[in-house]
């Protein structure tokens, strides 16, 4: 015969550990969320605590087919490639406002990821401050709701490789992906399959009145 | 036929036989007269080969961009493919109601690529080649020049960048066009970019994309026939400035 405090124990033991493998399944659950979710994870508002920073933004208008540059003070993070998240954020937030000059739906969301990648220099090395490649990646929702044109198109892309090549100066050339993937044209119009030069978007592209 | 403004006409006789040649000067006159037939067969197949400058044929271009299943932008009710075909077959009779010969890349809603329009561009030897959009984004008409980088004209060019070879006269071109709309009060943003049938296009190119035009005075929507017009008349009245400037020199 059982004795009646061994059973009693016994119960209590079974119970704890039931207990302990629900929180544990939750806990489980919780993390393959996160993980999930995870590129929503990485900062696009920059945490308050980071200090504030300037940063150039290349902001693009319309009206006259101009880039200019605007500067902002803003918190940055220190991971370059938070950082040109965060960046390229604040520039679309300009465009998502109600009255912005260069009018893009969208935001700070639309900017999945930002890669630093070292490439090559002139002499063909890679060194360690050398030269860069930005690979933007827009979310497909960016994509799609962009307005359609060759100025608002051109401007779009021209604004992000000038603003990156202002606050990230190693940064030479520019590539976009729409969720992850190679796009023909952002809105039907700017080739999204080339290597865009920052070189090229530096001057004002109204710049070239002959 | 050119060659016929050369056929030497015979000297008109002075009056039915006032004059009565000798024997040997009939024959001379035989020989003389076999040597202005030959002399006039010669002359069509000489006038063939220097064809004079003012007869040259003029011709244009004209790329309504999208079409078939690539609608391009949403315009109101209307598709981009739509719009710019309208406005490439009223640029068309204005263009050959001002002696222009004019090439389309389409005629109707069918699909064609950007190869296939840099083809019929490059075939057609256009003197200019403009590729039409619209949109419902800025202001006015927006004149995008190629964003290659200039060389220098050579025998053979690489398909994708053979307009490198034409950017300076293409910018000339939208120095014209900037003018004649900026006569008519159309407003005009230039810029550069990189699309692939203009890219490959060996004639002085550029994309129009005519937008409404939002200046404070004159608030007209893409839809506006007024606004059509005067957009259309300007091109044409730019591309017969640019004819006045380039006659006799389609070489860049
Ligand atoms: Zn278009």
């Amino acid at each position: 015969m059982i004795p009646r405090h061994q059973t009693v124990l016994f119960i209590l033991l079974l119970v704890a550990s039931v207990l302990m493998g629900g929180l544990l399944w939750n806990q489980l659950r919780l993390a393959h969320r996160r993980l999930l979710q995870g590129q929503d994870s990485a900062p696009t508002q920059a945490p308050q605590v980071a200090p504030a920073e300037q940063a150039t933004l290349m902001a693009a208008n319309d009206a006259d087919n101009t880039v200019e540059p605007r500067i902002l003070s803003l918190p940055l993070p220190q991971n370059p490639e938070a950082r040109a998240r965060a960046v390229l954020g604040k520039l679309l937030d300009l465009y998502a406002a109600p009255d912005a000059a260069h009018p893009v739906p969208g935001g700070a969301g639309s900017i999945a990821q930002v890669f630093l990648v070292p490439i090559a220099d002139a002499g063909g090395k890679l060194a360690p401050e050398g030269p860069e490649l930005a690979v933007v990646n827009l979310t497909g929702a960016f994509a799609a709701g962009h307005p359609s044109g060759l100025e608002t198109e051109t401007l779009t892309v021209l604004s992000v490789c000038a603003t990156l090549n202002a606050n990230f100066p190693r940064v030479t050339q520019v590539r976009f992906l729409v969720d992850g993937q190679p796009r023909a044209t952002l809105a039907g119009h700017a080739d999204l399959t080339r290597t865009y030069l920052t070189a090229e978007s530096a001057a004002p592209a109204a710049g070239d009145r002959p | 036929m050119p060659g016929r403004m050369f056929i030497p006409r015979p000297i008109p006789s002075q009056g039915a036989g006032s004059v009565s040649l000798p024997h040997s000067a009939g024959r001379l006159g035989y020989l003389a007269r076999a040597w202005v037939l030959l002399l006039c067969a010669a002359v069509p197949v000489l006038g063939a080969q220097a064809p004079s400058a003012p007869a040259q044929r003029f011709v244009v271009l004209l790329d309504p961009a999208h079409g078939g299943d690539d609608p391009g932008a949403h315009l109101g009710p209307l598709a981009e493919k739509a719009y710019t075909l309208a406005l490439s077959i009223r640029l068309r009779s204005l263009l050959m109601a001002r002696g222009f010969a004019v090439v389309t890349t389409r005629d109707s809603d069918a699909s064609v690529d950007s190869d296939r329009r840099a083809g019929i561009a490059n075939n057609a030897n256009a003197m200019a080649c403009l590729s039409l959009h619209a949109s419902e984004s800025g202001s006015g008409v927006h004149l995008f020049v190629s964003s290659l980088a200039p060389i220098e004209a050579r025998r053979f060019l690489p398909w994708k960048t053979a307009q490198a070879a034409w950017i300076a006269r293409s910018l000339t071109l939208a120095g014209t066009i900037d003018s004649a709309l900026s006569h008519a009060s159309v407003p005009v943003a230039l810029g550069r970019t990189a699309l692939p049938a203009i890219d490959s296009m060996t004639c002085p190119a550029m994309a129009v994309e005519v937008a409404p035009d939002r200046s404070s005075n004159a608030q007209a929507g893409l839809d506006d026939p007024d606004y059509q017009t005067r957009v259309a008349e300007a091109l044409a009245a730019a591309l017969v400035e640019w004819r006045s400037e380039q006659r006799g020199d389609p070489q860049p």
